[in-house]
């Protein structure tokens, strides 16, 4: 009977995992409790490792604590709380409850796993993120419900509201979504496509040959004081535990199990029809255990929906006419601006794994996927994209779910003096320079008043003047400068994040007599 | 405070705007005008209205609203029953209220609650923000108001949300992207703030019809003041409430902290957008003729600035 309840909790276990990350990823309204989100979240393995870098706090120790477990009771990591390794026991499942899947004794692909592993950890001490961005399980579970699912889920949103709104009820709001990052996209597409394949043709191979954090903790597992083995007295040979081990690392010929490849699923203890697998101390001496049934168990599969577009169609076809003059003068931005908390362009591009969780996270949804702004090796980690919205003066969404330390916790007062760039101008591009006509945009948007509307006497019209020690690079101007196709005023990066000076309040010196009569 | 004691007042002022004001106050606004000016008359909706605009300062903004809207018939004479209503304030800011960057939330809610004494089948509020829509909404206090009042908060974040149209009446404005409820809903209320603003100089009654359409880049490129008086002739509103309550004299139209505001406890009512701008500026102690848009508007027969010639109610609490 005790094996029944292992495979029990294990199931239990990694689909709340599962789901509290997907319900992070997915959740439209932002109402994940931060205590449910930060504990599945801290426990996956290279965004903590990397966090601990940065910070070496007990806030990010989660993968000290799944070093431990897997020395304790193997690669639980695996089967319990990486996403993608549930996935593909989700994608198994279905593939067992649809067809018959049997699974059979192979070989280990040593060379290739840990030529991967090798390869990975090389380019990170040389420097670079890149293998890990794309190789990490859990950043690539991440782009998958950024780029995949969660446009789906936006969409069906949207549909119910259009279904809503049609009977007159406003309950539930439209999502916007700002645009669909190709790359990450493509990346996501790949990545799920090799792992469906692999995991319905071979079980959990992609954990077994590719994935980095499967070898390294495979590697540690040899050490493991709970292994899972074969009792050859009590062995009937009938192949149950064979057919039902996705990692094939069960030999019963030889009466042998390749602990390392072993994801400790526990489900060839709970076909067993003997006691014939046992899980035990890898160094004692046997305990004879109770027989038992194997139980069957079902999975409780949430179906997306179909993408439907709502938008309204034109009454008419056309555009206005404008009388605006194209602007002439392209911008030309040095450096992409990181998020907030990110405290360099160094920081963040050798922390960040680019999981897109911020981006997910993102009110405002300023926070993008890059392509190659931060070069070849920066790819897919996030930017703050001034052309699709503006970062929210009070919000600090993104530094409280980055898992990596990536972006630092940061607090809100603090936040607002961080100076993510600074605002420049192009006065050959601006419509009051251009045009002599007023505009104003960027100055009503700025939050801190660095962009102000001043008179100019040359040309008789208040023109934008920024102030760059107060500018804390947000690019609320930037994304609200009208002109085009570019823009007058854009935010310069700031490879070090600085601090910007605290706004001067000045307090209007007006009196105000309540009864005396109204000026008209 | 606690929940019962902000119920109780709550009750208190709507006893005193029904009764109070209309006899006790009333009697001491006409005594401090003394006889000479227009005597203190509460019109009736059959009447209609003797006034063309409404100055009224010196109390809350909700209680002020009480006492001017009855000066102009009352809510009955702009609210017939079993009409939907749509009310626009100032809601482009993620600033809590006492910013003043947004219309006031205790007066959206004293319009709404009266709209739907009036009978209104539906009261309808929206804004198409600058900051995050939702955040606006909720910390501008203006949610939980519409909501209190029993009104409907609808989004205006998404371009489903805006039909095109076209603008008659404008120079260069011809076409634009309005929200439907604007296109829908029988009696239209403009609800602005009056504030400071680096572009427009001033915002008020035509300025806040800019969070009623979708492409608002479009205005900025060509000629702000020329599309804000255009647009002024497409819908002009039943009625404006101008409120001039907590006023943002620098920094407009978002403000950096309190010390940009100047506690004015003014408002202005009309239905002539012009003239309410007019009054507006005059209060915020800007020449009307400084306000380009203004101008503009009164050469489309918008309104007229030409406050000499209108009948006014000034009432001073």
């Amino acid at each position: 009977m005790k094996w029944k309840i292992l495979k029990k909790a294990r199931v239990i276990i990694s689909l709340a995992f599962f789901s509290t990350i997907a319900l992070v990823f997915l959740d439209l309204g932002s109402s994940t409790p931060e205590i449910a989100s930060r504990f599945v979240l801290f426990f996956q393995f290279v965004p903590s490792l990397l966090k601990f870098l940065s910070i070496s706090t007990l806030a990010a120790s989660g993968f000290i604590a799944v070093i431990g477990l897997t020395l304790l009771f193997g690669r639980v990591y695996c089967s319990f709380l990486c996403p993608l390794g549930v996935l593909q026991d989700i994608i198994i499942f279905i593939r067992k409850k649809t067809g018959n899947i049997k699974f059979n004794t192979r070989r280990a692909h040593t060379k290739t796993r840990y030529g991967i592993l090798i390869t990975v950890v090389l380019i990170f001490f040389s420097g670079s993120i890149i293998g890990l961005t794309a190789l990490d399980p859990y950043s690539n579970f991440g782009r998958m419900l950024t780029h995949l699912a969660r446009p789906v889920v936006i969409e069906t949103n949207n549909v119910l509201v259009f279904m809503l709104e049609s009977i007159n009820i406003y309950a539930v709001s439209p999502v916007g979504l700002k645009g669909i990052a190709l790359f990450p996209l493509i990346f996501s597409i790949v990545i799920l496509g090799v792992i469906v394949l692999m995991s319905l043709k071979d079980g959990r191979l992609y954990c077994n040959s590719i994935c980095p954090v499967g070898t390294f903790l495979g590697f540690l597992s040899r050490f493991s004081l709970l292994k899972i083995r074969f009792k050859p007295s009590e062995c009937i040979h009938c192949g149950a535990c064979v057919r039902a081990c996705k990692s094939h690392c069960m030999d019963m010929e030889n009466q042998t199990i390749d602990f390392s490849r072993c994801v400790v699923c526990y489900n060839c203890l709970d076909k067993c029809p003997t006691s014939a697998v046992d899980y035990r101390w890898a160094f004692g001496k046997y305990e004879p255990s109770g027989l038992e049934d194997a139980g069957k168990r079902d999975f409780i599969l949430q179906t997306g929906a179909f993408l439907l577009a709502n938008r309204s169609s034109p009454l008419w076809a056309g555009s206005p006419i404008e009388i605006y003059k194209d602007s002439t003068v392209p911008v030309i931005q040095k450096a992409p601006v990181s998020p907030p908390g990110s405290l360099s362009l160094e920081n963040f591009t050798n922390k960040c794994t680019a999981c897109h969780l911020c981006v997910s996270a993102c009110p405002t949804q300023v926070l993008q996927p890059s392509f190659l702004e931060y070069g070849l090796l920066g790819i897919m980690q996030p930017r703050m994209d001034y052309k699709a919205s503006f970062c929210n003066y009070d919000c600090v969404v993104c530094s409280t779910v980055c898992p990596n330390g990536a972006i630092i916790k940061q607090d809100p007062e603090a936040k607002k003096l961080i100076q993510l760039g600074k605002a420049k101008f192009i006065e050959q591009n601006c419509v009051v320079y251009t045009h002599k006509t007023d505009c104003g945009a960027c100055a009503e948007h700025c939050p801190t008043k660095a962009v102000r509307m001043v008179m100019n006497e040359d040309i008789e019209k208040p023109a934008p003047k920024i102030d760059e020690s107060i500018c804390v690079g947000c690019g609320a101007c930037e994304f609200a400068c009208p002109t085009k196709p570019h823009k007058s005023i854009y935010v310069e990066s700031n490879p070090v994040h600085g601090v910007a000076q605290k706004p001067k309040e000045e307090k209007i010196k007006i009196k105000v007599d309540l009864k005396e009569d109204f000026p008209f | 405070m606690s929940l019962k004691k902000t119920r109780d007042l709550d009750m208190k002022r709507r006893q005193f705007c029904k009764t109070t004001i209309n006899f006790g106050l009333g009697a001491g606004a006409y005594f401090a005008f003394g006889a000479g000016i227009n005597a203190f008359a509460a019109a009736t909706p059959e009447q209609g209205s003797p006034f063309d605009l409404v100055a009224i300062k010196g109390s809350e903004p909700d209680l002020m609203f009480c006492r001017a809207i009855k000066s102009l018939g009352g809510m009955k004479h702009f609210v017939k029953p079993n009409r939907t209503v749509v009310v626009k304030p100032n809601i482009g800011w993620d600033v809590p209220p006492e910013r003043g960057g947004n219309t006031n939330p205790a007066l959206v809610q004293e319009i709404i609650r009266q709209c739907l004494d009036a009978g209104a089948k539906d009261v309808y509020v929206f804004d198409h923000t600058c900051d995050k829509w939702s955040n606006c909404y909720a910390n501008s206090g203006i949610e939980r108001a519409v909501k209190d009042a029993g009104g409907k908060m609808v989004p205006g974040n998404a371009e489903k949300y805006y039909q095109n149209v076209n603008v008659p009446g404008g120079k260069t404005l011809t076409q634009a992207k309005v929200h439907e409820l604007l296109l829908e809903s029988d009696v239209f209320i403009n609800v602005p703030i009056l504030k400071n603003h680096g572009g427009a100089k001033l915002t008020m009654s035509m300025k806040n019809l800019m969070g009623v359409v979708w492409d608002r880049g479009f205005w900025h490129r060509n000629n702000l003041h020329q599309c804000i008086a255009d647009f002024a002739t497409f819908r002009k509103p039943d009625l404006n409430v101008v409120d001039a309550y907590h006023v943002m004299k620098k920094n407009g139209p978002r403000g950096v902290s309190t010390a940009d505001l100047v506690t004015m406890k003014s408002q202005i009512l009309s239905m002539d957008m012009v003239a309410a701008d007019t009054a507006a500026s005059k209060l915020f102690g800007m020449d009307p003729a400084d306000v380009p848009y203004i101008g503009l508007a009164q050469q489309l027969g918008v309104g007229t600035m030409n406050l000499s010639k209108l009948n006014i109610d000034r009432i001073i609490l």
